[in-house]
């Protein structure tokens, strides 16, 4: 009965796509000055029934309701209830059902909230985000159904894969959908706007909402994906450039490359061919990212598809999608508004678009290293792995020249700015970085040149913008996320020169000593949890008389039968000490690895800080 | 005129890329680097360096003793350095060294031995490399811990030097 309501709901949805293409299209042709009350009814239609039939399998979730296929394989009945609830979009069908609600809100919030809007850019916008709908729609009902029947309707089901269930994991999904569906409201009313020849300032301050909206939620979900990553894969790192971390950060790039530029377009009324591109690219980067991790053509946890006709599908619906925004861009071109300023070498201007070259810059990195093993297979039949050296050789030396500019940038004025604008000051806070710099480098037995320079430019942007604060007129949100930006650059840089790790096999009341630090591996215990058993390790260690105890665990679960290690993990605002063990042998002996890493919170606190910079923007707070 | 010449590149720049994806996604999936902590593919089979035999790499895996993986290659220096290390350990510990020939040649790699001193219980070879990256290699060379479970518990990645080799002797000691 319940997959009836929701598998109709989802064929209604998609008769209302079709009405919507259609209709919009005609009125875009011959359009009146007033827009039809009939969009509104269709699209609240629309959003009604998405909700209902995602919220049918979300009840199905929750109740275990064994007769539906996905339920079935994806939950259990003695799971806890926010896994059972967090299971629903913790699948292939599940989470294609989730993009398609967040497309169909988004849709309706941006109607209802652009009245202001030239009408035909609002229906043509209605058009490319229903072309998109439909799009889904077809993807789900087709290839993904979440609502089959499977009968005789089973007593128990398959359960969730163990290593998902999370807090952070259980979020992080949606968070990072909102960030890539917003990119297709960018999309589609950047196509609108290119018709109806409204890429302007306007327009600008209009779609740069939809472009703080998915930028603070995609960056907030990686950020969740990657505290996830730092406790529970176990091995003390928080970004590993596995190509499913790159597909959510290349949007990002591109979305981080955008919200600069629209604020020149905002502004001065420039760069319009370019943020359309960048609106483009962003979209199709988040959609490739989709197709990439839902086909199987990369292999990972994120991975819930292997059947090769979704990989087909989304493959040419994606095709479709670019082609058709790149012929509307040629054919279009032309309607770039012409109100060319002039703009200076040193300026405002120039210093955003240094902004955006190095944000292309890293985006191709990632875009390389990602997609060139897969090319190279199918072209060649070679393999080769990309790994983390490959992309901290080509990104990190150009981090110097991309802070100095991020330093100086902001002190710039538009169209026009003196060179004799680096003042005393800026010679001093250089300086003084560099001794800084100088003298942690030093201490610390790394004695590059290399890393002395990446602090010191860190330190020169972080006292460019703690000293920024003091000045009126430049806006919160940039010296708030720029803030950000620093403190995730310092605490990265000390992080990586300061950590320290010891590894060794040890059974209980072993005792090591090792930097001065003494473990003792005081006891194991056995419990059980409601879907798991785990053997709770129980370590004391003395730093210097200052003593920590931890509890990391291993876990057995059952359903399916897994074994994951969870870290315990002591942090304070200084550093984290990180520890976690796991079986070696059956004779009592475990692999005991203790890592101590200097301002590990800081980096989730500067991710942070950089989001709430868009979110003091959205809500226009330095416009006071 | 530029414009149009841009635009038929770009589009027939998709079109080949989606052609490469749609063919990629033929492609067999084994091109999964396995990450520590994982499994050991139980599928991975080499030739044995002298007698040329195919043998399975989870057989060579010993239940007692400590087993080491170690990827290496005649024509890479850095593997020259870390080979003191290797005989060294062979020689006082027990411990089992499973040494994988990367992307060489045969006669050299069998020099390299003949005049370094072979520390290893066996040798595989990999003359195309892609079994060391299915183990999840990013070069040459690297040293996998593995416990009895298959699985890999660390990865020492470039040249083993002072610290890694005292933090192996100290897991064998144990």
């Amino acid at each position: 009965m319940i997959n009836q309501i929701g598998a109709y709901s989802l064929y209604i949805c998609l008769f209302v796509s079709v009405y919507l293409i259609l209709k919009s299209y005609i009125s875009s042709k011959n359009f009146d000055k007033k827009i039809d009350q009939t969009f509104f009814a269709t699209l609240s239609v629309q959003l009604f029934m998405t909700i209902l039939s995602f919220f049918t399998l979300v009840f199905a979730f929750v109740f275990s309701d064994f007769s539906n296929i996905t339920v079935f394989n994806n939950s259990h009945t003695l799971k806890p209830l926010f896994y059972k609830i967090s299971g629903t979009w913790g699948n292939h069908e599940g989470s294609l059902l989730l993009w398609l609600l967040v497309l169909t809100f988004f849709l309706f919030i941006f109607f209802v909230t652009s009245k202001k809007m030239n009408v035909r850019y609002r229906i043509l916008t209605i058009l490319f985000q229903e072309i998109i709908i439909l799009g889904f729609l077809l993807f789900i009902l087709f290839t993904s159904n979440p609502f089959l029947n499977i009968f005789p309707i089973p007593d128990e089901g398959l359960g969730l894969n163990p290593i998902l269930q999370d807090p952070a994991l259980a979020i992080h999904p949606p968070l990072l959908y909102v960030g890539y569906v917003g990119t297709s409201i960018i999309f589609s009313a950047s196509l609108a706007a290119l018709i109806t020849k409204t890429v302007d300032n306007v327009w600008a301050s209009h779609i740069k909402n939809w472009i703080l909206i998915s930028w603070i939620f995609l960056s907030v979900g990686i950020l969740l994906g990657s505290i996830w990553a730092y406790y529970e894969l176990g091995w003390g790192g928080f970004w590993f450039w596995d190509p499913v971390e790159n597909v959510s950060l290349m949007p990002w790039f591109c979305l981080t490359a955008l919200l600069h530029s629209i604020i020149v377009l905002k502004n001065r009324n420039v760069f319009h061919s370019w943020t359309v591109i960048l609106s483009i690219t962003t979209f199709s980067l988040s959609m490739s990212g989709t197709f990439l991790v839902r086909s199987g053509i990369l292999n990972s946890i994120h991975t819930f598809a292997n059947d090769p006709s979704r990989g087909v599908f989304i493959l040419t619906f994606l095709l479709f999608l670019v082609l058709l925004a790149v012929f509307i861009f040629f054919f279009n071109q032309k309607n770039f508004p012409d109100t060319y300023q002039r703009s200076f070498l040193v300026s405002r201007e120039t210093s955003i678009l240094i902004n955006n070259w190095f944000m292309m810059f890293f985006l191709s990195v990632v875009l390389v290293g990602t997609a060139y093993p897969i090319f190279l297979e199918v072209i060649n039949d070679a393999k080769i792995s990309v790994g983390p050296p490959f992309y901290h050789k080509l990104i990190v030396p150009f981090l110097i020249p991309f802070l100095f500019f991020m330093a100086l940038g902001p002190n710039i004025k538009w169209i026009k700015d003196k060179v004799k604008k680096l003042n005393i000051s800026q010679i001093i806070f250089l300086i003084l970085s560099f001794v800084i710099s100088f003298f942690i480098v030093l201490n610390t037995n790394t004695n590059y040149l290399f890393s002395t320079l990446l602090f010191t430019f860190s330190f020169y942007l972080f006292f460019n913008v703690i000293n920024s604060f003091q000045k009126k007129n430049s806006n919160l949100s940039q010296k708030v996320s720029h803030l950000g930006f620093s403190i995730f650059m310092l605490s990265i840089l000390f992080n990586g020169i300061l950590s320290k790790e010891n590894s060794a096999n040890m059974k209980v009341g072993d005792e090591i000593n090792f930097l001065n630090k003494k473990l003792i591996f005081e006891n194991v215990k056995v419990e059980s949890d409601s879907n798991f058993k785990k053997l709770v390790g129980e370590f004391k260690l003395n730093d210097n008389g200052k003593i920590i105890h931890f509890k990391p665990e291993i876990r057995v679960y059952s359903q399916p039968e897994t074994i994951t290690s969870e870290a315990d993990i002591s942090s304070t605002l200084f550093s984290d000490n990180f520890l976690v063990f796991s079986l070696i042998k059956n004779d009592g002996f475990f692999n005991v690895r203790y890592q101590h890493k200097p301002l590990m919170i800081w980096i989730w606190i500067s991710v942070l800080l950089m989001s709430l910079g868009g979110v003091f923007s959205f809500f226009k707070l330095n416009e006071k | 005129m530029k414009n149009n010449k841009i635009f038929y590149f770009i589009v027939s720049l998709i079109v080949a890329i989606f052609f490469v994806l749609l063919l990629g996604l033929k492609e067999e999936k084994n091109y999964s680097p396995q990450s520590e902590n994982k499994k050991l593919n139980n599928s991975i089979s080499l030739k044995e360096l002298y007698s040329g035999k195919n043998i399975f790499l989870n057989d060579l895996l010993l239940e007692n003793e400590l087993n080491l993986i170690n990827i290496w290659a005649s024509w890479c220096l850095p593997c020259k350095a870390e080979h003191p290390y290797l005989i060294n350990l062979n020689e006082r510990f027990d411990i089992n060294l499973i040494g994988i020939n990367y992307k060489d040649n045969l006669d050299n790699s069998k020099k390299f031995l003949s005049d370094l001193g072979n520390p290893y219980d066996e040798v595989l070879v990999d003359s195309d490399g892609i079994k060391s990256i299915e183990l999840g290699a990013i070069g040459v060379p690297e040293t996998y811990l593995i416990n009895n479970e298959y699985k890999i518990i660390k990865k020492f990645i470039g040249p083993l030097d002072q610290d890694d080799y005292e933090n192996i002797i100290s897991l064998i000691k144990k």
